[in-house]
C-alpha cells in the first residue's frame, strides 16, 4: 500500500508543477502588457511604469520570475485582487467554504438518488423501470445548468413558493462566520430558525448542481451493475442459495462500485465548472461566482490565483479517489 | 444538569422573542441590487453598482441633487456664492451634522470646513499624506472630470467656510459637487486612522454623514446598513436597509415576486410586460438622462437646406418608431436634452408627422421630384437606441413617402465613430448619455462649433446665434439665467433642425406596492433615504 501511495502522490508533482507553468503563462499571453494586467492600470506614465515592473517583479528575466511565483506561492501568497485589493488567497478562504458545503450536497444527492437508481435499473433491466431511468437521467444529463436552475426557481420558489429563491440563508438572519459552512454556523448560532433556513436555501441550488453527477453515476452504476452480474461469482453466489440482498448488496454492489468511484472522481470537475453557473444564478458567494466577476472585471490575479487553486482542488480530489480505489480493489495496488 | 438545560432552554426563548420582537417591530427593505461593489469609497471608483452602495447610502456631498431632477439643491454646503468672474466658489456649510461611528472611530465633532478640504485635497493635492494608493487604484472620476485642471486651490476660511478657487470659469462646477466622487469624508477619522498606522481603513470601513450607516458586508452576498439615527437630513423612516446581491436579472425577478427583495435593480427589458401585469408590482419609468437622434451634414447637399432638414423632420412618423424599435421603452423627443434636465424647453412644438406639407416643403426647398440621400445607423444596440437597423427601414420608408430615395450604410462601431469625426457622413444616426447632469454637456459637444472641429458635432452645423447663446451660458454662474439662455437655444435649434430628435430611452425600475414613497433618480442610483414600508 505504501508502495502505492508512493507512485500516486509522486505523479502529482509533476502534474502540479504543469499546472503552475500554465498560469504563470498566462499573464504573458493575455494581449496586452503584463505589468497593466497585473496592476490594472492603464496608461501609466515611464517612471511609474519602471516602478511598478520593478515592485511586481516583471522586470526579470521570465524563468527568475517563474520560480519567485512558485516561492510565492509555496509561502500561499497569490497577489492582490486589483478590484478589491485583498490577497487572492483570503478571499479564496472565504468563500471557497461556501462552494465546498454546494458541492458536498450535490454529490451526496447525486450518490443517494443515482446509486439505487442505477441499480434498480440494472436488476430489473428493459422493464418500464429501467427506461424511466435512462430516460431521465439523459434528460437530466443534456440539461443545460443554468436553464434547469430558472426552471427549479421558477417552479418552486416563485410558483410554489416552497423554497428561497437565491442565497445561502434568509437574509434576516445575521449568522456571524465561524467556519464558513453555513449549515455549521447556523447551528452555531443560537437561532433555531437560521438552520433551517440555511437548509432551506441550500434544496435548489442542490438539485441544480447535483442533477449532472447524478445522471452520471445512475447511467454508470447500471451498466457496471449489468457487467458484474454477468461474472461467473454472481451466477455462483446465486447458486449457492444466497439471499438476493447478499448477491447484490455484498458481492455484485462492490465491485460494480469501482468504475462508480472513479466517475465520481472524474465529476469533480464537472461540480466546479457547475458551480459556476449554478452559483452565479443563486448568488451563492462561491468561488465560481468570484471568477466569473475577476475574468469580467479583468481581475487576473484573482483569475489566476482561482484556476489554479481549483486545479489543485481537483487534483487532490483524484488523488483521494485513486486511494480510495485502491482500498476497494486491491489488485490496484499491486499492479505496478 | 436539570438546572443547566433549563437556563439554556430559557435562554434560548430569551433570544428567539428578541428576535422575533426585532424582525417584526424593526422596518427592514431588502434591494436586489445587480452586482457587487468595487469598494466603499466612492472617490475611488466609476461603476454605478458601487455608486449605489456607498456614495448614495452613506455619504454626502456638498452639493446634491433633487431627486428625480437634476436641479442642483444644497447638501452639506447651506448655500454658496459665485464671484462675478466665476472663479471663486464660496460655500456656507451646514452646521451639526453629524458622522457615523464605527467600532474603531467615535467622531469628537460635528461636519466642519476641514473635512472638506480633507476630501477635495486628497485627491487633488498630490503631495497629500492620502494622496498616494495602492497600485492599480486612482481617483478615476476627478481626473476624468478634469478636476485638475478646473480647481486651483481648496481654502478654508473658517470652520463654515469654504473657498473653492477655479484655474478658469466653469459653470457646469456645481454640478460635477454633486458627483458621486465629490462625496465628503471624515478628517478626523483618516487622522485617527493615521494615528494608529492603518490609514487605509477609511477606504474600507465607511465612515460618512449619509442616511445610513455601514453593518456589514459579505463578499458578494450581502451588505447590511442601518438607520443614521443623527442624520442631518432626518433619520430614514427604514430602520434597516440590505442589499441582496444578485447578479441574474431573471432571478432578481423571481425574488421580488416572493417578496424576498421589495426593490429590484434594473429589470431585464423581455420581462418588463409581464412586470407590469403583476399586481403585487408597481413599475416605477423615468426617461433616462439621454437623446437617440439622427443628425444632417448641413456641409452636404441636400441637407445644407433648412426646408429639406425640417421637411425629412415632418416625414418621419415618431410614434410608429417608437412603438416597434423602442417597444414603450421610450419617450418621443422634441429638443435634444431630456426633459427631466434643467433648461427642458417644454414650450418648443414639435414638428408633427406630415407627408402632405413635407412634400409641399420639399418643392419649396426645390426638390420638386424628390432627392436622393444617404443615411448611416448604428451598427451596435446602444442604451438610447435600441435597434439601428430596424430604426432606419422604418425610417427609408418614411421618407419614400415624399420621393426621398435613402440609402442605408453602416460600418463597424470604430470604424463608424472614426468617419463620423471626419464627416464622410450624409445623415447618421447617433446619441448621447449625459453624465453630470448639466445642460451644457448635451449642447455644446454635439451641436457647438467647437464640436465641428472636434467631430462630436456630427451634423457640422455651427450657427452664431446658438453660439453665442451657449457660450454665455457657459459663463453665466446663476442657473435660472443659464436656463433661460439654453431655452432660447432650443428654440433655434428647432427652427434651423440640424437633427431629428427622435427619443429618450426609458429606464425602469420595478418595485414591490407595499414600498412608499420611493423615487427614481434621473441617474441610475437607488435612493432609500426616504422610503417606507406600508403595513409595518
Amino acid at each position: 500500500m505504501f508502495g502505492f501511495l508512493l507512485r500516486r502522490v509522486g505523479l502529482v508533482i509533476p502534474t502540479f508543477l504543469g499546472i503552475t507553468l500554465l498560469v504563470f503563462l498566462l499573464i504573458h499571453l493575455i494581449p496586452g502588457n503584463a505589468v497593466e494586467a497585473m496592476s490594472g492600470e492603464r496608461g501609466m506614465d515611464p517612471a511609474r511604469y519602471a516602478q511598478m515592473a520593478h515592485d511586481l517583479g516583471l522586470d526579470q528575466p521570465i524563468y527568475m520570475q517563474y520560480f519567485n511565483y512558485l516561492g510565492n506561492l509555496f509561502k500561499g501568497d497569490l497577489g492582490m485582487s486589483i478590484m478589491t485589493h485583498t490577497s487572492v488567497m483570503s478571499e479564496f478562504k472565504t468563500l471557497f467554504p461556501a462552494t465546498l458545503e454546494l458541492s458536498f450536497c450535490a454529490i451526496l444527492f447525486a450518490l443517494i438518488i443515482g446509486l439505487p437508481a442505477g441499480i434498480l435499473a440494472a436488476l430489473r433491466r428493459n422493464t418500464v423501470l429501467d427506461y424511466s431511468v435512462m430516460g431521465a437521467s439523459l434528460t437530466g444529463y443534456s440539461m443545460p445548468v443554468f436553464w434547469w436552475a430558472l426552471l427549479l426557481i421558477l417552479l418552486f420558489s416563485v410558483t410554489l413558493g416552497w423554497t428561497p429563491v437565491s442565497g445561502r440563508i434568509d437574509i434576516l438572519f445575521d449568522v456571524p462566520p465561524v467556519t464558513g459552512f453555513m449549515l455549521i454556523d447556523s447551528l452555531l448560532s443560537d437561532d433555531s430558525g437560521a438552520f433551517k433556513s440555511a437548509l432551506s436555501h441550500l434544496i435548489l441550488p442542490t438539485i441544480a448542481l447535483g442533477t449532472i453527477p447524478l445522471a452520471v453515476i445512475a447511467r454508470m452504476t447500471r451498466s457496471a451493475m449489468l457487467e458484474v452480474l454477468r461474472e461467473d461469482y454472481v451466477r455462483t453466489a446465486r447458486a449457492k442459495g444466497l439471499s438476493p440482498w447478499r448477491v447484490v448488496g455484498i458481492h455484485a454492489f462492490r465491485n460494480a462500485l469501482i468504475p462508480v468511484v472513479t466517475v465520481v472522481g472524474l465529476q469533480v470537475g464537472t461540480l466546479l465548472a457547475g458551480a459556476i453557473l449554478t452559483e452565479t444564478i443563486f448568488s451563492w458567494p462561491g468561488i465560481g461566482k468570484w471568477l466569473v466577476a475577476a475574468i469580467q472585471r479583468r481581475d487576473y490575479p484573482v483569475v489566476q490565483g482561482g484556476i489554479l487553486l481549483s486545479a489543485i482542488t481537483i487534483i487532490l480530489v483524484n488523488l483521494a479517489v485513486d486511494l480510495l480505489y485502491g482500498v476497494i480493489n486491491p489488485r490496484i495496488r499491486h499492479r505496478s | 444538569m436539570m438546572k443547566r438545560k433549563l437556563i439554556a432552554k430559557a435562554a434560548l426563548l430569551a433570544v428567539m422573542c428578541a428576535t422575533a420582537g426585532y424582525a417584526t417591530a424593526a422596518k427592514t427593505l431588502v434591494f436586489c441590487s445587480e452586482g457587487s461593489p468595487e469598494g466603499f469609497n466612492p472617490q475611488l471608483y466609476t461603476t454605478g453598482t458601487t455608486f449605489d452602495a456607498s456614495s448614495v447610502p452613506m455619504y454626502n456631498r456638498l452639493v446634491e441633487f433633487e431627486l428625480g431632477t437634476t436641479k442642483p439643491i444644497p447638501g452639506l454646503a447651506e448655500s454658496w456664492t459665485v464671484s462675478d468672474d466665476g472663479m471663486t466658489y464660496t460655500f456656507k456649510l451646514r452646521k451639526g451634522v453629524k458622522f457615523h461611528s464605527s467600532a474603531k472611530f467615535k467622531p469628537t465633532r460635528d461636519f466642519n470646513a476641514d473635512d472638506v478640504l480633507f476630501s477635495f485635497n486628497r485627491m487633488g493635492d498630490v503631495n497629500h499624506p492620502f494622496h498616494k494608493l495602492a497600485a492599480g487604484q486612482s481617483f478615476g472620476y476627478y481626473s476624468d472630470m478634469g478636476m485638475d485642471k478646473i480647481i486651483d486651490k481648496v481654502e478654508k476660511v473658517d470652520d463654515s467656510t469654504v473657498v473653492f478657487k477655479l484655474k478658469h470659469p466653469e459653470a457646469p462646477f456645481i454640478a460635477d459637487l454633486g458627483m458621486d466622487f465629490a462625496s465628503i469624508l471624515s478628517a478626523e477619522y483618516a487622522d485617527n486612522m493615521k494615528k494608529a498606522g492603518t490609514p487605509d481603513v477609511i477606504d474600507r470601513e465607511p465612515v460618512g454623514t449619509g442616511p445610513f450607516q455601514f453593518v456589514s458586508y459579505q463578499k458578494d452576498a450581502v451588505i447590511r446598513y442601518k438607520a443614521f439615527d443623527a442624520y442631518w437630513g432626518g433619520r430614514p423612516k427604514l430602520d434597516n436597509l440590505i442589499y441582496a446581491i444578485t447578479p441574474d436579472a431573471s432571478v432578481r425577478y423571481a425574488k421580488l415576486k416572493a417578496n424576498e427583495c421589495q426593490v429590484m435593480a434594473f429589470p431585464k427589458p423581455a420581462d418588463i410586460e409581464l412586470m407590469k401585469s403583476d399586481p403585487a408590482i408597481t413599475m416605477m419609468t423615468k426617461p433616462g438622462l439621454n437623446i437617440g437622434y439622427i443628425s444632417f451634414n448641413v456641409e452636404k447637399k441636400p441637407f445644407d437646406n433648412k426646408l429639406v432638414r425640417q421637411a425629412l423632420n415632418m416625414a418621419v412618423d415618431k410614434a410608429t418608431i417608437l412603438k416597434t424599435v423602442y417597444q414603450g421603452a421610450g419617450i418621443p423627443a422634441k429638443n435634444p436634452i431630456p426633459p427631466t434636465l434643467w433648461g427642458y424647453n417644454d414650450k418648443v412644438v414639435d414638428y408633427t408627422y406630415d407627408p402632405v406639407k413635407a412634400k409641399a416643403l420639399l418643392a419649396k426647398a426645390g426638390y420638386p421630384n424628390g432627392v436622393e440621400v444617404e443615411m448611416w445607423y448604428l451598427p451596435v444596440t446602444r442604451p438610447y437606441n435600441p435597434d439601428g437597423k430596424r430604426m432606419a427601414e422604418l425610417i427609408q420608408a418614411d421618407w419614400a413617402k415624399i420621393g426621398v430615395k435613402t440609402k442605408l450604410t453602416t460600418y463597424e462601431w470604430t470604424e463608424y465613430l472614426k468617419r463620423s469625426k471626419q464627416g464622410d457622413q450624409h445623415s447618421m444616426m447617433f446619441g448621447w448619455s449625459g453624465d453630470n447632469g448639466d445642460p451644457d454637456n448635451f449642447f455644446a459637444p454635439l451641436l457647438g462649433c467647437e464640436g465641428v472641429k472636434g467631430g462630436g458635432n456630427t451634423a457640422r452645423w455651427c450657427n452664431k446665434d446658438y453660439e453665442a447663446l451657449i457660450q454665455k451660458a457657459k459663463l453665466t454662474p446663476k442657473q435660472d439665467e443659464r436656463a433661460k439662455l439654453y431655452e432660447q437655444a432650443q428654440v433655434i435649434l428647432h427652427e434651423e433642425a440640424p437633427w431629428i430628435d427622435l427619443a429618450h430611452s426609458v429606464r425602469f425600475t420595478p418595485i414591490r406596492k407595499e414600498v412608499l414613497n420611493f423615487k427614481m433618480a434621473v441617474f441610475a442610483h437607488h435612493h432609500f433615504e426616504k422610503v417606507d414600508l406600508a403595513g409595518k
